[in-house]
């Protein structure tokens, strides 16, 4: 791989052992991937966040390092809402460590902002083309695919590193060759709201971590999108896919339809809300998985105005997203349900100790059984809120 | 006469360093996030060939890591518990033993000229130099 006198220097460790272990990365998986040379990327978004996932060994390992980012960076979700987590039952023991790990972050000039949506937030809106380092497999999936920008699936300690040094190894996604579509998806009836994360969750395990392309018989919105991404991502390993006619390279140019076509039935969209249907009643019903939108937080308020939830209900979303909207926090939280601000049910031990739960996440549906032990059902955001036991205040 | 052979075989760098130790070989992949413990470097994995060997100190050769991209972590608290192999032989490194290996210091090489299956056999005392790609073998 091609390096700069500049970059060598940092290999060499000229710039201390921090750059020097960062750039080692970078070059490491540049020859691994056979890339040909460093890049400059535009902002980073860092996973390994929250305390559950990477325990003392991570924690450790941030706090060892030296020195600040060079390009805006933030965080993935965090094990916690940071100010609320005593509501969320959190041990205190884990709020301390949890801390801890924010606060090393935070030493190396990242923005603690803990999100999986940083795209909406102030700084990191990037467009058509640009080259950046994300962790998070929704928010890679919705970069590369909704907006186009072109990232790989990055690694805690890769995107880390591309924050360090203002790059990353140009291989993979970054790559206009490895962005084209190889299987088609074929969906041969109209699809709104939930059904695109259950479209997701069905067709994410046969495309594995490949490109496709769907072609739809009506255009899903952004919010549907993001659904539809976070579920390949995690029933599949997707980190790009295509819409004809709808996502921006699919709109700037005419992919070839691959040969390989993987037909898809609304029977087997049905079959995702029919998962566990023997819960007749969830202890928790969660909302926000990738957080919400401002718009999906204006549909809450309104589907739960002038009613009083029986239930424990989260919707997560991140805080910027909240701080600027107190007027809609207010109107959820109203209801009883909680605004939960920096994490989510997948990366929360707070979860666990629920015995059913039902979310409208394809990617919370295929995360949650066998990360947090707790039964999942899955619905439209109507259904989750009726899922909630709702009384009439008046 | 005692004869001492020494074989210098060529690799590509993965996490640069030099280091000498005893090898330890599998044909299992290794999956550190659950196949190993990071107290003591003990493999834990019951379906795993090196089940209850100790890969502490050892030069480690195995085809390649697979798992939780928290692997990597486990490799450095192995390395901060004075556990971790001594370096590392991959027929192909993948990324979450790569970075593991980057930030423990462990040196890490794959694609050797020779198949270290057949070159190498347990026990065998060798040289990993990474920084100058190449595994040398002592034989006596």
């Amino acid at each position: 791989m091609y390096l700069t006198p500049e970059e060598e220097k940092t290999l060499n460790g000229e710039y201390g052992e921090s750059l020097q272990k960062a750039i080692e990365i970078l070059v490491a998986l540049g020859d691994i991937y056979g890339a040909d040379k460093l890049i400059p990327v535009k902002s980073a978004q860092i996973a390994g966040v929250s305390y559950k996932t990477i325990g003392d060994a991570g924690l450790e390992w941030i706090s060892d390092l030296e020195g600040k980012v060079k390009i805006p960076s933030i965080l993935n979700p965090a094990g916690m809402d940071i100010v609320r987590w005593d509501e969320m039952g959190i041990d205190p023991v884990f709020a301390k460590k949890q801390q801890e790990i924010i606060e090393a972050y935070a030493k190396l000039g990242i923005q603690t902002k803990c999100t999986c949506t940083p795209y909406y937030l102030e700084g990191f809106n990037v467009t058509l083309d640009d080259h950046i380092a994300w962790s998070e497999s929704s928010a890679v999936s919705y970069a590369n695919s909704v907006i186009g920008a072109r990232t790989n699936r990055e690694g805690g300690p890769s995107a880390l590193s591309a924050a360090l040094v203002g790059k990353t190894a140009n291989y993979g996604y970054h790559l206009d060759e490895m962005r084209e579509p190889v299987v088609a998806v074929e969906v041969d009836c109209e699809l709104s709201g939930s059904d695109l994360g259950a479209l997701g969750y069905v067709v994410g395990k046969t495309v594995g971590s490949r490109v496709p392309i769907f072609y739809m018989k009506n255009e899903p919105s952004k919010n549907e999108m993001k659904a539809l991404g976070a579920a390949l991502a995690a029933s599949g390993a997707v980190a790009l896919y295509h819409i004809e006619g709808v996502t921006p390279e699919a709109t700037r140019k005419t992919f070839t339809r691959p040969d390989e076509v993987i037909p898809v039935e609304r029977t087997q969209i049905d079959e995702v809300y029919e998962t566990n249907k023997d819960i007749l009643s969830s202890e928790i019903i969660t909302i926000g998985c990738p957080h919400c939108s401002v718009e999906e937080l204006e549909e809450i308020a309104g589907l739960v105005e002038g009613k009083k939830l029986q239930k424990e209900m989260w919707v997560c979303t991140a805080r910027e997203v909240a701080e600027r909207h107190p007027d809609l926090v207010q109107k959820i939280e109203k209801s009883g349900a909680k605004v939960v601000c920096d994490t989510c049910m997948v990366v929360s031990p707070a979860t666990n100790k629920y015995a059913s739960i039902t979310v409208n996440s394809g990617k919370a549906l295929a995360y949650v059984p066998s990360m947090c032990k707790v039964a999942a059902k899955y619905a439209s955001i109507e259904d989750c809120i009726n899922e909630a036991g709702v009384v009439d205040e008046n | 006469m005692r004869q001492v052979l020494s074989m210098k075989i060529k690799c590509r760098t993965i996490s640069r360093g030099v280091a000498e130790g005893e090898v330890l070989l599998t044909n299992d992949a290794i999956s550190f996030l659950g196949n190993v413990d990071p107290e003591t470097g003990e493999i834990v994995e019951a379906q795993h060939e090196l089940y209850g060997q100790s890969i502490a100190g050892k030069v480690l050769v195995f085809p390649h890591g697979k798992g939780s991209t928290v692997g990597s972590y486990v490799i450095y608290q192995l390395f901060k518990n004075g556990v971790a192999p001594a370096a590392m032989i991959n027929l192909e490194s993948e990324p979450i033993v790569a970075v593991g290996a980057i930030i423990s210091e462990v040196p890490l090489v794959d694609r050797l000229e020779k198949d270290p299956y057949e070159v190498l056999k347990n026990g065998d005392r060798v040289i990993v130099n990474s920084t100058e790609a190449f595994v040398e073998l002592k034989k006596e």
